[in-house]
Parts: C-alpha cells; structure tokens; sequence
C-alpha cells in the first residue's frame, strides 16, 4: 500500500524534538542565557582575576568605572563584577545539584508508591504529606542553623525539602501509565510488573521527569537565595547572589545601586532561563506525540 | 409536504484550509449544498473527507488556523460570510442549532441540566432565571425525558449517554432554530439507543419544521432517515442525489465502492475492499481525488478536474456505474469448522464481579456484577462472536478468557488445562496459546518504541529463539498483514488506523496462538478500511488455523466474521448459536430488538416500531433478579423472575418464552 509516509525520511524521535525546541524561541533564548550566565560565572574569572579572598578597606564602596572595577567594590573592599562570578558559581552549583538531587530522590520514591499502589502507596504518600506540611521556609531556617552552611550542605538542605513535588508528579504518572492499554497489551504476553516499569512506565514517564527538573533547577537556585538573604547562606568570603542581594540591600539608601541591581537581575535571568528551557521541553515531549 | 423552493441553507463553493505547522490543509474544496426548510439532508463520508468541517464551518466553529478561504453560505438568502459580528452571533446562536458526537464532552460536568438547557435562552434572548427552568422542562418533556421536573436540576454525570444526548438536543432545540445539524449524534450510542434518538430527531423535524443536516459515516443512519444524501470524498462532494435514488442506483465508482464494502454486501463470502487510502489533502491534487483507488480510473480521471454534474442526481464521476447495484444480504457463511473439531476453549459458569468504588470507610457490599454464569465453547479454527451493547460484560469476558484479570469464579479451559488452577509458570505459557487484539492499536502500543520493537516484545517476554529468529519472524509478520519493512523504523503514531490494525493483529500472532481474542478490533475503522482488516483475519484464520473471539457492538460485522454467536445482556449469555439462525431467526427478545434497532443501508425497509425496546439498561450493582431482560421485555410475566436456563441444541436460548422454536438441526 502506498502511503504518504513512505515518501519522508525516517526522522528520530530526538531529531524530531530537538526540531520543535528549536522552533521555541524562548526556549532557545533559555538556553543561550544559561550558556552566557554560566560562562560567565565558571570562565570569566579565566580572563578577570581579582581577590576574592582578603578583604581591603581602602576600596571599600568605590563607584563603578574607578581605578579597574567596572562595577566597582562592596563594603569590604571585594570588587563586584569579581564577585558576581565567584557568587554565580555557588549559586549555578548549588541549583542544578539541589534541583538534580530532588528529581532522583523523588522520581524513584514516587515511582516506587505509584506502581507498588496500595498499603505502601499509602505509607509513602502519607510521609510526603506530612514533610509537605512543614513550610519550607521554616525547615531551612531550623537546619541552616544546626549545620554550618556550606556548598554541599546547601545542596543536601535544599534538596531534602524540594524532592516532595517531583515525588507526587511522578506517582500521579505512574498511577495512569500503569492502566495504559500497552502495559494491559504487555500482560497479555505474559509480561511481569518489572518489565512493565522498565520497559513502558519509565519510559513514558521520563518526559514529565525532565521537564519537571529544569524547573526544580529553577527553584534550587531560588532557594539558595532565599537561605542566603536571610543571612543563612555560605559564611563569607564565599559568596552567592541570593547573599549578595542581601548585603546590597542594607545599602539601598546610600546610593549603592551596583550592589544591588547585579545580583538582583542574575537571579531573575538564571531562574528565567531555566523556566524557559522547561517549557521549551514541555512542548517537545507534548507535541511529537500528538503530531500523528 | 410542500417544499419551498427557496433552500433555507445553501452552500456555493465553499472552501475552507486549516493552516498546520507547515503549509495548508484543504480541508474543503468548492463544496456545493443545498438544504430546504423541513429536509433532512445527509452528508456521508468517511473520516478525513470534510464533512464534519463543512458544518463547522457553516457554524464558525473551525479549530484552531481553520479559516473558509472562498465561496459562500447562504443562510435564508443572506451570506453569513457578510454579516457583523453582532448579527453572525444571532443567527448562528438562535437560528441554528447543534448537536455533537459525544454528549458527555459537549455537557458542562458542573452546571445543571436546567441551567445548561436554558443557558442559550438567558444568553440570546435575556429570559429571566424562573422562565428559563419553566422553558427548560418544558423542552426537556418534548425530547421524550423521564421526568423532566426532576432531571433539570441533576448533573450530566446522573444520566445515561442516551439521555445526555437528548438533554444536548434539548439544548439545540430551545431557541426554536431553523436548521439542526447534528454531527454524528449517534456515533457513541448504543444501537437500541441509536434507534431512539434518530426516531427522536425525525419527529422534532416535523414538529418544529426544521431543516436537518445530519452527518455521518454510517450508512445505515442515511438510509433511514435523510431525504437526501450528499456523499464526500476528499473535501468535495463526490455524489448527491435522493435517498431513495442514491441507495437503487449510486452512480460515483466511491458512493458504489462505500457500498460494496460494507458487511452487508458480502457476496461469496469475502468483502469488497478499496485498497489504498484517502489522499493527503496538505498536497496539492489534480483531477479525481478518488482516482488512485479507483478500478475504473483512466488517465483523463487523473487530469482533469472533475466537477458535479446533473440536476436531481449530482455526481462528479467521468466514469460512472451504469449497471444496477444490489445489496444482497451476505449469503450464509460455510460453516469452517468441522462438529466433530476439538474445542480449544471451554468456559464454564464465568463470573466475575467488581467492588464499586469501595474505597475508603463506605465499603458496604456494593458489587458490579460485570459477568454472571456465562459458559460456552470454541471449537479449533472456529470463530465465536460475541455481541451486546456497551456495560453488557463483552470485554470484560474478553480480558478473562485472555488471562488479563482472574475470575471470580468459573473455569476457563485452555487447550485442556485449566487457565484459573494453573501455577505460574504454566499461566505465563498459557499466553503463547491465547492472545488478545485491541479497538483502538495506538493506545495498546507504547509510542515510544519503534514497530521492531513492538512486534519483538511478545517474544521477548516468552523467550522465543535468538535475535535472529526474532527478526525473521517480525518480518514474516508484516509480510502477513501486508505491510512493508520500513515499517520497522517508524513509531506508532506515523500510521493510519487501518495500519495500526495490521501491525496489532501482527503483534498477537507473533506468539503463533491458537486463539485470538478481538475486542472491537474494527469499531474505529472506516468502511473501507473495516473492509480490509476483516478481510485480512479470515484470511490469516483460514491461512493458520486461527480460532478467534470476536467481541463487537456491530451485528453485521459479527454475522460476517462469526461461525456462532453469542448475545450477552447484563453479564449473561441470552443466546447463542451457528450465526446465521442468530441473526435471521432470533429465539431471544432482546436479540430480535436488537436486531431491528440496526440501521440497514436499506432505504426501502421500514424498521417495526414496535419492536424497539424502550428504557435504559439496569444498573449492574442492583442487577434483576430471574431473566435480566424483563424489566425492557414486551413479553415479560411473572414466571420471568425465575432465571431461564440456556437450553436447546446447537441454538441455545436463556428465555421463558423464546421467538421461535429451534430450527432443526443442520438447517
């Protein structure tokens, strides 16, 4: 039989979603300021050394444009654009480690309560509820000032609290994949549950997973803002933009702008990017399917 | 009745496109139509070929980059495509009225019926709230609703599909419109329902002398019920004539292939079938669009375009049919299994019942009772078909038989072992013997893996030979449902339904079973395409010995496919036996009522009104007692509540006072 397919190439699944990504725009616009944020933290201290350690009380609050700091120093003496790198490595580090670290965590717990259902779905589900029940705030602010805050601490924090949602998404795709007339197709054979979730739940469940990471990512870095405002972030000279904004933030009346504005819009640009590239993944995982 | 000559809704080459991520569908090509005041005109075509959009179109209601791109529609001498928004709004809101497919998707879950009746009367015509549930009762009793004082204030969910639909065109009917479309207003139906509402919409068109548009794939639903029929193929309009005139002598090679294929018409035992598809309308197309699937085409077909030609009895066809066609009813299949032959399935007193929604602390002993006592054989190379509407427990037998669920009770006997008592690893190699085929192949096909990887699966999982063995025998497969092998490369959703068809019925013979369990395998499969797959397992069952279960709602495909069938009502088996005595000599009530509620692409036969059964299918928790039937039964009497046993020879009926008797034996 002659039919219209025959006539197009055999495209691949990922060529075909990298093609609907890239017709995205914002998506893209994600991507490429991920790539400019990031290089900029990780690569731009190649190219723009600075002290970042000792502090230097002679170039303390010095105006953008003097004497070689284009964004000029903070209270201490740190020259600014310096610190917005060093900040931004914290804060990239910590966002995409937390944010990975939840989506593990709660992938498997919520796959494990989806597909086992019943009393152990219960159990499972019962504890997410009762940790979800803890506002978020308070639970960083409680363990921030048992453990001293450092870069993997922050990622243990962060990630311990936010692995609760992606844990319920998963559990509510299980639940509706495994009633699928595939997996009924595949028991039909005489397949057992085990191929069921390796073969059809996992795979078809991945898109969810992915598309809910980059927003976790998104999140992680809020947070680590968020715990570093609040004067519970890395203990200095490391730094982190969430910090940053909070120190800037005690200048806002001295005119101090520079202290302020730069890390404020890093956090909104990172956090925008990361979103972008999640709803640029949405549609790719969406969209190919229902392109019959 | 008088006509007036003046039609009430005319479309002049009305073409529409629907603009896709990459260029254009013509959805609709310089379509022409015409309905007069107190008609009801039928536009037929199958899926794809325009006819849902030339009436979203006429009611502005095209999806999303739909856009009618040229023609007119005039609507009382006015063209709609003119007129303001403000008026546009008026005509198409008080004027027209609509009714869709699915009557639980077109009712808002969360509104009252009262008030969604109501709802076009308080938006167009600003009636005040206690007028407007007056009003709503008031239509509500004439579209034939049970107490209608009572169901306005209930919520969609409280009703059956049968009364969904009729509170949908209660909906349409509120404003008095002029014209009625109703988009396959049966379609989700059950056919004893079907057979109500039709009934429903033809007496609403003289009461309210109304024009009708009705559209739909089925041909049975035209014959009956329109005046006249508009065929389309491919976004024109291929054919139109009088009902009468278009069913004696269709003169479009597509109108008389539609025909051909349809079970009905089986001649010799084998349908006909149009090979190929319907074209792709996103490409740019000369001459007749049905031309490539055509057996009569010739290159003029090919080239130049071919326009409706002829007053009463249009059709756009250079090579028309001349010679008259007959719809023959299907002559009685030869019987392909022996008496004598072993059976390969046994069921014995099946139940199976369910807890209904016993979740939680209101886990009192409400139980469905999906199936109740059903037994029957299937004898090797045999095919056993099952009918009855939907809720009547026909695929829930079809996941048993097939080991999906366990029984509650009852025996199930593969091959002489008894599936229930089986242990694990004997269950596990009871799939190799049975396997079960799908309705709808795209949702039981993970869209995430390549058709090798499809068809390989059911050998995987049953460690059937090496790699290699494994990719000879995919291959075999497609060779057998005549698919190509670049097949193997593509994903589900890159295939027709027909196709997605094939690959299923491959997927359940990859195992070599003996026994194929069918659950609807053609109920969302165009005619012509029907016509195909059903051609194509009698093929493979003649071919490799297959027996098959075949599960449908479709009597006539069933009587076309099956050698015995077995009408179930309420999870029980009313009747079964050889198909032809079922089907032309009913012994069950509800059998006969059944039968009569088919639609025949038979204008000419009138069905017996009073036969129809009337009243919903009880609940499944609060089940009868005695014979399920009676509370629906004209014959019912007291003896009734007493259960019939299935009795007799070869043609068995559960009934206290059965049709007719027996035939006798080898009739």
């Amino acid at each position: 039989m002659t039919t219209q397919e025959e006539a197009e190439p055999v495209r691949g699944m990922w060529r075909q979603g990298l093609e609907v990504f890239s017709e995205n725009r914002l998506a893209l616009a994600g991507v490429g300021l991920f790539v400019l944020l990031a290089g900029f933290s990780f690569l731009g201290p190649l190219f723009y050394q600075t002290d970042q350690v000792h502090t230097d009380l002679t170039k303390v609050f010095l105006t953008p444009g003097t004497d070689g700091h284009p964004l000029g120093a903070d209270g201490v003496g740190y020259d600014q654009l310096g610190r917005m790198m060093l900040g931004g490595q914290t804060s990239i580090v910590v966002g995409l480690a937390a944010g990975l670290l939840a989506t593990v965590v709660g992938t498997v717990w919520g796959a494990i309560a989806g597909f086992a259902g019943g009393w152990v779905d219960a159990v499972m589900m019962r504890v997410v509820d009762a940790m979800m029940s803890i506002p978020a705030l308070f639970l960083f602010m409680l363990m921030a000032s048992i453990v001293t805050p450092t870069v993997p601490m922050l990622i243990v924090i962060i990630g311990a609290f936010a692995w609760l949602g992606p844990a319920r998404l998963v559990r509510g795709e299980a639940l509706s994949l495994r009633t699928r007339e595939y997996v009924m197709a595949m028991r039909g054979m005489g397949g057992t549950g085990g191929r069921a979730v390796r073969r059809h739940i996992i795979p078809n469940a991945i898109g969810t997973v992915i598309v809910n990471a980059t927003f976790q990512v998104a999140d992680a870095i809020l947070y680590v803002a968020y715990l570093s405002f609040l004067g519970l972030g890395v203990p200095p000279p490391a730094a982190n933009w969430g910090g940053m904004l909070s120190d800037g933030l005690s200048d806002t009346f001295s005119g101090h702008w520079w202290l302020l504005y730069p890390p404020g819009i890093a956090i909104i640009l990172i956090v925008l990017a990361f979103n972008f590239i999640g709803d640029g993944l949405r549609d790719v995982f969406e969209v190919r399917l229902r392109r019959r | 009745m008088e006509v007036p000559t003046q039609p009430l809704l005319r479309l002049r080459d009305l073409s529409t496109d629907i603009a896709l991520r990459r260029g254009a569908v013509q959805a609709l090509d310089h379509v022409n139509l015409e309905v007069r005041q107190g008609e009801t005109l039928g536009i037929v075509g199958e899926s794809g070929s325009g006819k849902t959009m030339t009436v979203l179109s006429i009611m502005g209601l095209l999806p999303t980059g739909g856009r009618v791109v040229g023609g007119e529609i005039l609507f009382d001498g006015r063209d709609l495509r003119g007129l303001e928004a403000q008026e546009l709004r008026r005509v198409r809101g008080v004027e027209m009225g609509m009714v869709f497919q699915d009557p639980l998707t077109s009712l808002n879950p969360t509104m009252r019926i009262g008030a969604q009746v109501a709802e076009p009367l308080r938006v167009h015509q600003g009636v005040g709230k206690a007028e407007a549930r007056e009003r709503a009762i008031e239509i509500l009793r004439r579209v034939g609703m049970p107490r209608p004082d009572k169901i306005v204030d209930d919520y969609p969910h409280q009703l059956s599909g049968g009364m969904r639909q009729r509170v949908v065109i209660a909906m349409a009917l509120i404003r008095s419109p002029r014209l009625l479309i109703a988009d396959e207003p049966t379609t989700a139906l059950d056919v004893t329902t079907q057979r109500q509402i039709l009934e429903l919409i033809d007496d609403l068109r003289e009461e309210f002398k109304m024009a009708v548009i009705l559209v739909t794939h089925d041909l049975g639903v035209i014959a009956g019920r329109a005046d006249r029929v508009a065929v389309m193929y491919a976004g024109r309009v291929v054919e139109t004539a009088t009902t009468a005139e278009l069913f004696r002598a269709p003169r479009h090679r597509y109108t008389e292939a539609l025909m051909r294929a349809l079970p009905e018409s089986a001649e010799s035992g084998r349908l006909y079938s149009i090979p190929g598809l319907p074209p792709d309308l996103s490409r740019p197309l000369t001459g007749c669009r049905f031309a490539p699937r055509c057996g009569f085409a010739t290159d003029e077909c090919r080239t130049t375009d071919v326009t409706l030609t002829g007053d009463a009895h249009a059709f756009a066809c250079l090579h028309p049919v001349t010679d008259r066609a007959t719809i023959a009813p299907s002559a009685a299949r030869e019987p392909s299994a022996s008496g004598a032959a072993k059976p390969i399935l046994t069921v014995r007193d099946l139940v199976k019942e369910y807890d209904a929604g016993g979740a939680g602390l209101r886990r009192t002993a409400a139980r469905v009772s999906a199936v109740a006592g059903v037994s029957f054989e299937v004898k090797a190379g045999e095919t056993l078909g099952i009918v009855g509407e939907s809720g009547c427990g026909k695929s829930t037998v079809g996941r048993l038989v097939a080991g999906l669920e366990p029984p509650t009770s009852g025996e199930i006997v593969v091959d002489g072992a008894d599936v229930t008592t089986l242990d694990r690893a004997a269950r596990h190699r009871m799939h190799r013997q049975v396997q079960l085929m799908f309705q709808d192949s795209y949702a039981a096909m993970n869209p995430r893996m390549r058709i090798d990887s499809i068809l390989t699966e059911p050998l995987e999982i049953q460690r059937v030979g090496d790699s290699g063995a494994r990719r000879a025998r995919v291959s075999e497969l497609l060779d057998q449902v005549g698919l190509p092998r670049r097949a193997l490369e593509r994903y589900p959703h890159e295939f027709s339904g027909g196709q997605l068809q094939r690959i299923g019925l491959a997927r359940s013979l990859a195992l070599r079973p003996r026994l194929i369990v069918a659950d609807e395998p053609v109920s969302a499969l165009d005619v012509s395409v029907q016509a195909q797959v059903l051609n194509l397992m009698r093929d493979l069952q003649r071919d490799l010995g297959l027996s098959y279960v075949f599960i449908s709602h479709d009597l006539s495909v069933v009587d076309y496919m099956a050698d015995r069938i077995g009408v179930m009502y309420l999870g029980k088996l009313v009747e079964v036996g050889p198909a032809h005595q079922v089907v032309r000599a009913a012994r069950h009530p509800y059998t006969q009522a059944l039968l009569d509620a088919v639609p025949t692409p038979d204008p000419g036969r009138t069905a017996d009104a009073g036969s129809a059964i009337r009243g919903e299918l009880p609940s499944a928790v609060n089940p009868p007692t005695g014979c399920r039937f009676r509370t629906r039964c004209p014959l019912a009497q007291d003896v009734c509540a007493t259960e019939p046993p299935l009795a007799g020879g070869t043609h068995q009926v559960a009934c206290h006072f059965p049709l007719r008797q027996e035939a006798a034996a080898g009739a």
